[in-house]
């Protein structure tokens, strides 16, 4: 009886969650220019015509930059913190972790409007630079909560062996402690990645000339003309993003080093 | 001048906030020894390898390698090298490169390196797998590689941490062999970390036996055997029959102990003892015999309650009174010897006064 339920309740949320994401492949694919049933037939030339569209190509382009640059950086930035918390104890450490994971509770709207306040206050003026800037704090958390559950599991024995066979910190971080959680790092760099690429808050709060992807689109909104090809380059952004995802998972679980005890 | 010693420890005590992981010791383990550390789990012998190691630090006290004060050295500057309890192996590299690691650090020429390690993987017999990832390797193969990782440094000691302990009970038999052929042959000091009493005393020259923080008796295996200094040490070492009593006579070598329903015991080869002490008697169950004492040796008589085959021996439950019950353990010798004693018989049990020693109050 409760197991009849609850399966109905999840086959409702998963409709609740997927019903949207379904009508945008829907309409990617109808030859029509209006969203409203009924639909007119399949065509694929909003795909095609995005191709033609240099501005579109452009932000896609200023998309991946952004999404790169801030994905590097913050792999970077979180894995050295995820060792700092989960290797060493240091005063104010639970101040550090908070602060570090603060962007995921933080509206995007608040953090967009004093990240635009703090770049007018310092003169810098906004471009793909700020964008990135800006992407990299809301991902540094993603980055380091990918990080941190890896190096909790990561056997200390491995470590101390490495520094009493004479190794010193660095060649032990970068010879045995990189390389075996670098598939962690590729997780957490993918998981940046499509933060970056889908954010559009900070973007629009930060960016300059160069629109990035979801600014693109947002702006795109206003010709009736154009939507039906705003809703194939969404279709296409949620694929990938979805698709990079889903490769996180795959090597945040996979990857070696844990250590098999015989 | 005699060779400074491998390992000195002076005064060592560790604490962890408010509790005591190694009361104050002091050791001194020489060159070319194989060296256990025997105890319990918890009992502060892997904490004490650790300072060895440099892993930790002592709160108090010092610690000499080779005549050199090594006090506060991490571990990376000590002339030691450590084999890991699950082996702590570097799961992304090979074999050979695993062994090499050390080697590595040192910047060896290339020629050199590849020396040491084929010699290295020669001795504990992994010629040939140099190529593998640990994860295709089995447990006791795994077991060589970290041996041989610690190896290739030629480190002036080896400290091992219960190296053997995932490995089932055959194979443990055979590593343990093998790594006292191998300690002999490198000739380097060991410092081995075992819960396992015969383990320990298959290999050791000498054994630590460890219990809440305390080294209880440093001694030979055949000494801790014999003559245990405790009963901790008399009971986690073998099995053991216990008499308590008053001492009544001890002059030289000769003590005289007053226990009820027994009688008068004799035990020779133990230093003086005072007179009129309670004190605990320790007899091994394989120095019990049936039938009657040969001049100058105990005897106590009971019924026999239980008859147990284990195989090899046979052990007789022999009530002398309520509250003590001895163990005699004897040999199979085959059915005909083994319907001479049976349940519900009264015999007569006797045992050498040099087989009873006084393990404490």
């Amino acid at each position: 009886m409760t197991r009849g339920l609850l399966r109905w309740y999840y086959l409702l949320l998963l409709l609740l969650l997927y019903l949207p994401l379904g009508m945008l492949l829907l309409f990617s694919i109808n030859e029509g220019t209006s969203l409203s049933f009924p639909l007119r037939g399949v065509t694929f030339d909003w795909y095609r015509s995005m191709f033609d569209n240099g501005q579109l190509l452009g932000a896609v382009g200023n998309s991946a930059l952004v999404a790169s640059g801030a994905a590097t950086a913050a792999t970077i930035l979180g894995t050295c913190a995820s060792l700092a918390i989960t290797r060493f104890d240091f005063r104010g450490k639970g101040v550090f972790l908070l602060a570090a994971l603060l962007p995921l509770v933080v509206p995007f709207i608040i953090l967009g409007v004093s990240l635009l306040i703090l770049f007018s206050a310092l003169g810098v003026s906004r471009s793909l630079w700020t964008v990135a800037a800006g992407h990299t704090v809301v991902a540094l958390p993603f980055a380091m909560l990918v990080m941190m559950a890896r190096l909790v599991g990561f056997p200390r024995s491995v470590e101390e062996a490495a520094r009493d066979l004479g190794a010193s910190y660095f060649y032990t971080l970068r010879r045995v402690i990189v390389p075996m959680v670098a598939p962690a790092m590729l997780a957490a760099w993918l998981v940046a990645f499509t933060v970056s690429v889908d954010e559009f808050v900070i973007a629009s709060f930060t960016v300059g000339r160069d629109p990035t992807l979801p600014v693109y689109i947002f702006g795109q909104l206003r010709f009736a003309n154009r939507f039906p090809q705003v809703v194939a380059l969404s279709t296409l952004t949620m694929l990938v993003s979805i698709g990079l995802v889903v490769l996180a998972e795959r090597l945040r679980r996979s990857g070696p080093g844990e250590a098999k005890a015989a | 001048m005699r060779a400074p010693p491998a390992v000195e420890l002076i005064n060592v005590e560790k604490r962890f906030g408010d509790t005591v992981a190694v009361h104050p010791t002091d050791l001194v383990i020489e060159q070319g020894e194989f060296f256990s550390l025997l105890g319990p789990s918890g009992c502060g012998k892997t904490t004490t390898l650790r300072m060895i190691a440099g892993f930790e630090q002592p709160t108090t006290g010092r610690i000499l390698m080779t005549g050199q004060d090594v006090t506060g050295l991490p571990t990376h500057r000590r002339e030691s090298n450590m084999v890991f309890q699950n082996y702590a192996l570097f799961p992304h590299l090979s074999v050979f490169e695993n062994v090499a690691f050390g080697l590595r650090v040192r910047r060896f020429d290339k020629k050199i390196i590849e020396g040491r390690v084929e010699a290295t993987l020669a001795a504990v017999r992994l010629l040939g797998l140099a190529k593998r990832k640990p994860s295709q390797l089995s447990g006791g193969q795994q077991q060589r590689v970290a041996l041989a990782r610690a190896l290739t440094l030629n480190p002036s000691v080896l400290l091992l941490d219960e190296p053997l302990g995932a490995l089932d009970q055959k194979l443990r038999k055979e590593m343990q062999l093998e790594l006292k052929r191998l300690q002999r042959e490198v000739g380097i000091t060991f410092i081995y970390v075992t819960h396992d009493q015969e383990e320990a005393l298959t290999m050791s020259d000498r054994i630590a036996v460890m219990n809440g923080g305390r080294m209880l008796q440093v001694d030979d295996g055949a000494t801790l055997y014999d003559r245990p200094s405790t009963r901790f040490v008399a009971d986690f070492i073998g099995t053991s029959n216990f008499l308590t009593g008053r001492v009544t006579e001890s002059a030289g070598d000769t003590t005289v102990i007053e226990v009820p329903f027994v009688g008068a015991v004799t035990a020779t080869g133990l230093g003086p003892v005072a007179v009129g002490g309670d004190v605990t008697l320790m007899i091994r169950p394989e120095r019990l015999r049936f039938g009657a004492p040969a001049p100058g040796d105990n005897s106590a008589r009971g019924r026999v309650e239980d008859v147990v085959f284990v195989g090899n021996d046979i052990l007789y439950l022999v009530a002398v009174d309520q509250t003590i019950t001895l163990t005699v353990r004897g040999r199979n010798l085959g059915a005909e010897a083994r319907t001479g004693i049976s349940r519900g018989e009264d015999h007569q049990v006797s045992w050498p006064s040099d087989a009873t020693t006084v393990v404490g109050a």
